[in-house]
């Protein structure tokens, strides 16, 4: 496998692209309650803007840019507060969305029916729910690229 | 346009295109490509289950007045079963890294140290 | 106590994955914080599960329901309400089984605390111990087809990671490669039929689904796909080749969380065929291939076992014969569903009471074979000999538990296998002679394991070890403890705990159906 990386032209483009790719995936993380989305198909976009890095720039050229420490512990935070999110409404039932139809200021405005111009500020803790699995998925699979590629960088456990 | 039973059929060709390619490949990528046919098939299935006919996507956000939508449990079903091959092929090709790292060779014939 | 009683399903769920989370984050500060952690967490499960199946036994055959996300609806549901979300369902035989996992996972952490004292990695196999637990609790509790099959993926990423764990050692990494295909494909026709059902009835709730199915032809091609899937993953003969490398393969404590695995794949099909399909399938022609199942699993398992000379796969294929026997009862009880014998209901206890029993005698063997591989450096039986001067303890706990397994009197092992011997042999008399041979045969087999590793003349490489620490001890008096109170007082067991779990799925489908849809 060619660990130099690829040609001065995809080398140039991704420069330019992998920014765009990772605002989109966060548009489709953010907007997962209105549009087709979410947090599992955002996070996915976000990571193959990581694997793209990975193509162009070669392990080599990635091999001080990354700490693959920071990318567990992230995606352990957004595990743990998706869990936690769900733990909100235990009074009730777990998974009981709290914050849905409330008039709170964190998406607490009332769910309209039927067909609609989409109002961002509703559902509760769903879009909240979607940028925690958005985290891990996308720093998840970052991980899994980079430990299947370069090699972990800890020892091998015994 | 009436499209008949054209998504079950290639529902069930993948299903069997992807047991044949399990059953009777050497190589071990091969075996792993074979089980993610068989899960594009059943995910094709799935969500052909939900189609109405002339139904548009259920999305209330932009949607005209008073259209009929498809079913959307079966995306659901069908989004979760992508995200758990997603794990499952990443596993078996981590296996196989380890496996090609250890015997030095991808043939399936050839890893066969544990017999009995 | 009655709102920890109300929450105890999703509960039995939550914990073990909020620990599984956290365990990687809480290991950074310390090997002692880690275990306390996962030490509460395991206590905790326990008692929960005790909590519950008490509630569950009391209500004498109403099952319990925890709506997941709302208390939107009251059940049961009045005329023509359909439920729309997940429901959880627990019932006498989903309460038995999670009291089996319970302490095959309370056992399992605190061997595996010891076990793991010396060695590096344990965050991770802690991790996966502890998602592993919550796919198996999740597996039995819920009533949702659709979330049967997410806990079952689970479960096999989870039982595929711990037994490749090992990366130095190859022949585990192959083993891990075959267990992982085996079980994707086990899901993936799994999905496959949950699909059929749906796009033919519209539910995926179970007890939905058994008020409105009927045994048409798509219905058949479902239940044979289901009972293909479920069969492969718990290791019935001709689908077993994994069995063996699996849990001779993983980490000692893991082997006996892995039996708990593949019992619960046992019990969603008992649930599949006993209050899904019900009374609309022809029970006999079903009992009858589960019995024929059972007769090769039961025959081809010990015969394996007499030609191993590594003692984990030794007591692998042990364990995979005595799946059979699980399989031997509830399909007798199956087969003669249609004309309600008595002898039916009791050989229906006996195979589920034999499930507890096995999981108690399995874990023991695998606990002892771990100690004896640590302690001897290998685990070839040729090279090992003479243990049992030094290690006195590990070497009676080694054979209370495969006497037990042989069914031997006073052991629970024989309270019941004594139960499938009587059923099977009303029923056939060839099914108790087969069944009592391989008892015969895997007595056999454990003398000859026990001869090669504990006695003969102290041989100098052994002449430093001794018996394991009081953490690895512990867990083990713990389940020789529950062998023996199982076998002295069988009768107080089967009535209270084995009685309510066999009748559930005996008689209790309509329970099940009119608890969610009411009369």
């Amino acid at each position: 496998m060619k660990n130099e990386g690829m040609t001065v032209i995809v080398r140039t483009v991704t420069r330019f692209v992998y920014g765009m790719i990772i605002l989109f995936g966060f548009y489709v993380i953010m907007h997962g309650h209105l549009t087709p989305g979410g947090g599992f198909q955002g996070g996915a976009v976000v990571a193959s803007a990581f694997a793209l890095l990975l193509v162009a720039f070669g392990s080599s050229g990635l091999k001080g840019h990354v700490n693959l420490h920071w990318l567990q512990s992230i995606e352990e935070v957004g595990a743990l507060s998706f869990l936690a999110l769900a733990f909100l409404g235990i009074g009730t039932a777990f998974f009981y969305n709290l914050l849905a139809n409330s008039g709170g200021f964190l998406f607490g405005a009332s769910v309209p029916a039927g067909p609609n111009a989409g109002v961002f500020a509703a559902g509760g803790l769903v879009p909240l729910m979607n940028w925690a699995v958005g985290l891990k998925v996308m720093t998840g699979i970052s991980a899994v690229v980079i430990i299947m590629l370069i090699g972990s960088s800890k020892e091998e456990t015994e | 346009m009436n499209i008949g039973n054209l998504p079950f059929v290639v529902a069930a060709l993948l299903v069997l295109f992807g047991l044949y390619t399990f059953l009777f490949k050497r190589n071990l990528i091969k075996l792993v490509i074979g089980i993610t046919l068989i899960e594009t098939g059943v995910n094709l299935f799935l969500v052909t289950l939900g189609y109405r006919t002339n139904g548009i996507s259920p999305i209330y956000t932009f949607a005209p007045e008073a259209q009929k939508m498809v079913l959307p449990t079966p995306q659901a079903l069908t989004l979760t079963s992508i995200v758990i091959g997603l794990a499952t092929t990443a596993l078996l090709l981590s296996f196989a890294v380890f496996i090609h790292r250890h015997y030095g060779t991808l043939d399936v014939r050839k890893v066969k140290e544990l017999k009995g | 106590m009655t709102a920890l009683t109300t929450h105890a399903p999703i509960l039995l769920i939550a914990l073990p994955l909020l620990g599984a989370f956290a365990t990687p984050l809480v290991g950074k500060l310390g090997r002692g914080v880690r275990n306390t952690l996962i030490g509460l967490i395991v206590l905790a499960v326990a008692g929960l599960a005790a909590l519950l199946a008490v509630d569950v036994f009391a209500a004498s055959g109403v099952p319990t329901i925890y709506e997941l996300g709302g208390g939107t609806f009251t059940f049961p549901l009045s005329g023509g309400q359909v439920p729309i979300r997940i429901l959880f369902e627990v019932d006498g035989m989903s309460a038995f089984m999670g009291l089996i996992a319970a302490l095959i996972a309370l056992t399992g952490a605190f061997f595996s605390f010891s076990y793991w004292k010396e060695r590096s990695g344990g965050n991770l196999y802690f991790s996966l111990f502890l998602m592993l637990t919550a796919g198996i609790f999740g597996m039995v509790l819920t009533g949702d087809m659709f979330n049967f099959f997410v806990f079952l993926e689970i479960t096999s990423i989870a039982a595929a990671s711990l037994v490749g764990f090992r990366i130095w050692r190859k022949q585990s990494q192959e083993a891990g490669f075959k267990v992982m295909a085996m079980y994707t494909l086990s899901g993936l026709f799994v999905l496959l039929a949950i699909g059929l059902l749906y796009g033919q009835y519209g539910h995926l709730n179970i007890a939905t689904l058994a008020n409105s199915i009927q045994g048409s032809l798509t219905d058949m091609i479902a239940l044979g796909l289901l009972l293909t899937g479920l069969a492969m993953k718990a290791g019935a003969v001709p689908m077993h080749m994994w069995a063996p490398d699996a849990y001779g393969e993983a980490p000692a404590p893991m082997s006996a969380v892995l039996v708990a695995n593949s019992q619960a794949s046992l019990y969603g099909l008992f649930r599949i065929l006993f209050t899904l399909f019900g009374v609309t399938i022809s029970t006999g022609t079903m009992g009858w291939i589960l019995i024929v199942l059972a007769l090769l699993t039961i025959f081809v398992g010990v015969t394996m076992a007499l030609i191993q000379s590594d003692l984990k796969r030794l007591v692998a294929f042990g364990a995979v014969s005595q799946i059979g026997y699980m399989l031997l009862g509830v399909g007798v009880g199956l087969a003669v569903m249609a004309a309600r014998p008595e002898y039916g209901l009791v050989a229906m206890q006996g195979g589920i009471f034999h499930m507890l029993n096995d999981a108690a005698c399995v874990g023991l063997l695998f606990f002892a074979s771990g100690a004896v591989i640590q302690a001897a450096g290998t685990r070839d039986l040729n090279q090992m000999g003479g243990l049992g001067h030094q290690m006195k303890w590990t070497s009676i706990f080694f054979a209370i538990g495969a006497v037990a397994l042989a069914g031997v009197p006073p052991f629970n092992g024989f309270a019941s296998k004594f139960l499938i011997y009587e059923a099977s042999f009303k029923l056939s008399p060839f099914l108790a002679v087969i069944a009592v041979l391989s008892s015969i045969m895997l007595l056999a087999v454990f003398v000859k394991a026990f001869q090669a590793a504990f006695l003969g003349p102290r041989s100098n490489a052994s002449a430093h070890v001794s018996d394991p620490s009081p953490g690895m001890m512990l867990p083990m008096v713990a389940l020789v403890l529950v062998i023996i109170v199982f076998g002295l007082f069988p009768g107080f067991f089967v009535d209270h705990i084995v009685t309510p779990a066999a009748k559930a799925l005996w008689d209790g489908r309509d329970a099940y159906i009119n608890a969610v849809l009411g009369g």
